[in-house]
């Protein structure tokens, strides 16, 4: 007789987590759907759908390991994990002696699954904790963060009832959520517009309302030229920005010289259509989103970029506004309180070892900047750093410059790698811990915030395949071995779910039912005659005075953006929907079957001048650095950029469908490890030659 | 013939291709084979923006099916209850007749039992009341799995809805 039953979780394919529904039959995991209960059907994005094949998948760590060789040999001993663990714990400890706790960092790839590392830094009393938000969201976070008081994610976009919005490359539709791409297909099926610029054409451009294929770096000269057609036609949302907008004065001059036909000889972008996209979504205002995009590390001084994008909404009155950018509704808001496991320490007061919140100021500690991390290593200034926890993060292959991170990672004394996954770092890790995959663990409750508040929780939804353990088990092992077990006082992750819903009324039980948990029925607004900014002045502050005193101007004068070099293109990188998170998707089965390799896009001008065709091998090179990939020429790229699929060109050998397979666009982004303005490595300023094979 | 449908709205499709993931899954399809797939045609450039048509495609279950009438077998078989053409497997020698024979390239090989597969609406699902994987996984459920009449139906009030709002200002 066969037994089925059906668990409620969130998935992990990438860091969308999406609730979904896993049929299991007899203990083996058959189909991952869409949690019905939140989406209205079973739908899931095809990633999430190959979570199966992810699953049953062999090419993984099974076992703990430590390295029986010189650091990137690839020699490995399988030990249990108490000698892992013990192997770890020591050498923490000898650091945590000779250089103090603040010597040991960690990184992670961010979001509210963090809890049990965080606790676990703050437990032995370390600052420096990392996200990989420096190749991703650090100028649109500390953008909003300065101008708003709001984090990039503490804020949602109310798409269904969106009647104008404008996306800055922000390729919606494909490197895409569930949910957000039902609601943004829902908006255009209502009849929404969607203008959409970019410097290549997408699968979100071709259900646009209209497209514009912009000069690349030029997306700040488009967006003040908007401003200065907003502010001198009074096309503004005039109660709202009286009310909460800080440095309207200020505005009003810094934008006078940006015109629409300024505006038009930098982006390529007719004035009349500037002018046509002002007075279109000032018709539709508030319910308007200038979208400011996700993964940001674009430019060096992409930080304005994005506060001059919050300000366009700002002035739509688009904050708080149906159809607009709506501020996320947490447990508080429905009267409920979640205890959150890092609540438990006390939170670490010594400076990081990075200048986040320090040196610079503007820039928030909480997601630090790890690109500074292989500096600090290597001059062990401000202080050394030895101990190294790269928690389910794959800098080397993440980050720009391996060699770099390679040779830091020489000084260290402990470098530990845990995964679900085979990752680059691994290799050179002294101690390999695998993770029990997100099907085969629990973890901490979080919060669907938005409108509507849920709680959610990720459950285990069979036993793990091979000798891993989940990381709770992980991090209060390591903590007990340091003698901060009390941090850590529940037996299992069941009973540390149950403490953060102490008080509340649900226990881990209420989450079989439909595998969220919603916390109010009706959705909740706030009183947009009152609301509220976390900034020094309450309000919107499009003028800064906390930046201008950190000598950070509030927007900076546009400067043309630098011309790719003779023969050179600009190196432009992105996602699709079989694959956003290198480490996860491209050595997936399914995905990989379906797309196993990148390619490079380059506009049939520049494929005739030096001489390729589809399909034919090139050399792409930047500073020094070479890669091999096939071309696909098409005319709806820019001449001046050659684009490429994110998470490609393996170097990791036991991963074999991904391995070799096509290139690494980060390996190309030679020298990009710096801090932009606003905390992110300016990854598109490379510019990549290229010649046939 | 079949008497289901499944119809596709080009409007909501994003061409992320969950309806294969999900049904390669569904049906443990080999690697290399697909029983539905999307195929993007195009971009091309419509009144200045660039469109693209992502082209759906399963088994239509044909009432005078050529897979079938080619298989010297009879593994290509038809269910009576309701149309669907499926593969008898113990009876399927691998002839690959009826590949060369479908106009549409449906049939497909199964490099791991060396025998044809194809899509059969996921009539394991559809007897259990359930829609087939590809439509049921959809992301932004642009797939519907219908009847024709149904189908027909839908079309003609979302017709008839859009003709009501171009006339509002002339009726209201």
């Amino acid at each position: 007789m066969s037994e089925t039953k059906v668990v409620y979780s969130l998935c992990c394919m990438c860091t969308g987590r999406c609730p979904i529904m896993v049929e299991v039959e007899n203990g083996v995991i058959k189909h991952i759907w869409g949690n019905p209960h939140v989406f209205g059907a079973k739908s899931l994005c095809p990633r999430g759908a190959a979570g199966v094949a992810f699953e049953y998948d062999n090419e993984r760590p099974q076992y703990p390991m430590i390295r029986d060789g010189e650091r990137g040999s690839g020699r490995w001993k399988r030990v249990s994990w108490e000698e892992a663990l013990d192997f770890i714990a020591d050498k923490l400890k000898g650091v945590m002696e000779n250089h103090g706790a603040k010597a040991i960092a960690l990184s992670d790839r961010g979001g509210p699954h963090t809890e049990l590392h965080k606790l676990f830094l703050r437990a032995i009393g370390s600052p420096n904790y990392f996200t990989h938000h420096a190749t991703c969201s650090n100028s649109v976070h500390n953008a909003h963060m300065s101008i708003a008081g709001h984090a990039r994610n503490t804020v949602g976009y109310d798409y269904k009832n969106c009647k104008y919005m404008v996306v800055f490359g922000r390729n919606l539709l494909e490197s895409l959520i569930t949910g957000e791409a039902r609601n943004v297909i829902d908006m255009i099926s209502a009849g929404g517009k969607l203008v959409y610029i970019d410097v290549r054409w997408t699968y979100t451009a071709s259900k646009a309302y209209k497209f514009f294929m912009i000069n690349p770096g030029t997306d700040y000269a488009l967006v003040l030229a908007l401003i200065n057609v907003i502010v001198n036609n009074n096309l503004y949302d005039v109660d709202f920005v009286n009310r909460y907008v800080v440095g309207l004065d200020y505005l009003r001059a810094f934008v006078q010289p940006y015109t629409p036909s300024w505006a038009e000889k930098e982006t390529g972008i007719p004035a009349e259509e500037i002018v046509k996209i002002a007075y279109e979504a000032s018709e539709a205002k508030p319910s308007v989103i200038f979208n400011p995009g996700w993964m940001t590390a674009w430019h060096e001084d992409d930080f304005y970029l994005r506060r001059a994008i919050y300000t366009l909404n700002a002035l739509m009155g688009s904050y708080e506004a149906k159809g607009g950018i709506v501020i996320a509704k947490g447990a508080g808001d429905a009267g409920f309180k979640i205890k959150q496991p890092t609540s438990l320490a006390p939170k670490v007061t010594e400076e990081r070892c990075d200048g986040a919140g320090s040196k610079y100021p503007w820039i928030r500690a909480q997601w630090g900047l790890l690109q500074k991390l292989p500096e600090v290593i290597e001059s062990g200034e401000p202080y050394p750093v030895k101990a190294y926890i790269a928690m389910r993060h794959d800098p080397i292959a993440s980050m720009p410059d391996p060699e770099v991170w390679i040779k830091a990672f020489d000084q260290l004394d402990l470098l530990v790698s845990i995964d679900v996954n085979w990752s680059w770092t691994s290799w050179y890790a002294d101690v390999i811990l695998p993770e029990s995959t997100y099907l085969e663990r629990t973890d901490n409750v979080i919060v669907r915030k938005g409108l509507k508040p849920q709680l959610a929780l990720r459950q285990k939804v069979i036993e793990p395949r091979f000798d891993s353990r989940s990381r709770f088990q992980i991090f209060k092992a390591l903590a007990e071995r340091l003698g901060k077990g009390e941090y850590f006082p529940w037996k299992d992750e069941i009973e540390m779910v149950n403490w953060q819903l102490e008080g509340t009324g649900f226990t881990f039980e209420n989450f079989s039912k439909k595998g969220v948990i919603d916390l109010s029925k009706d959705p909740i607004w706030y009183d947009r005659s009152n609301l509220k900014f976390d900034t020094p002045t309450g309000k919107i502050e499009v003028y800064s005075e906390f930046l201008e005193k950190a000598g950070i101007p509030s927007l900076k004068p546009y400067e043309s953006p630098k011309a790719p070099p003779e023969n050179t293109l600009r190196l432009i990188t992105g996602k699709k929907a079989l694959h956003t998170q290198g480490r996860t998707t491209s050595n997936n089965p399914i995905l990989n079957e379906l797309t196993p390799e990148n390619h490079l896009y380059i506009h049939p001008s520049f494929a005739k001048r030096i001489g390729v065709k589809d399909d034919d091998l090139v050399e792409v090179s930047s500073n020094g650095v070479s890669e091999r990939i096939k071309v696909r020429i098409s005319p709806f790229v820019h001449p001046q950029v050659a684009y490429m699929l994110h998470g490609f060109g393996d170097p990791v050998p036991l991963r074999t469908r991904s391995f070799g397979k096509g290139a690494s666009d980060v390996k190309l982004m030679k020298g990009k490890l710096k801090v932009g303005v606003g905390g992110n490595c300016p990854l598109f300023e490379t510019f990549v030659s290229i010649k046939k094979i | 013939m079949s008497k289901y449908i499944i119809t596709q709205d080009q409007k909501r499709c994003i061409g992320c291709l969950a309806c294969v993931v999900h049904c390669k899954v569904e049906n443990n399809v080999s690697y290399g084979a697909r029983f539905c797939d999307i195929l993007p045609v195009g971009p091309k450039d419509i009144n200045g923006v660039p469109r693209i048509l992502f082209v759906y495609m399963n088994c239509f279950h044909c009432e005078d099916a050529f897979c079938m009438k080619a298989c010297p077998t009879g593994a290509m078989a038809r269910r009576d209850s309701d149309g669907i053409v499926y593969v008898k497997d113990d009876l399927c020698i691998g002839c690959k007749s009826c590949v060369k024979a479908c106009p549409w390239g449906i049939p497909q090989w199964n490099t791991q039992t060396g025998k044809v597969f194809k899509c059969h609406l996921c009539m394991h699902r559809l007897d259990k009341g359930e829609k087939p994987a590809c439509v049921e996984g959809c992301t932004t459920s642009c797939l519907t799995f219908t009847m024709p009449d149904e189908a027909t139906q839908r079309t003609r009030q979302i017709y008839a809805e859009r003709i009501a709002e171009n006339l509002k200002a002339m009726l209201w």
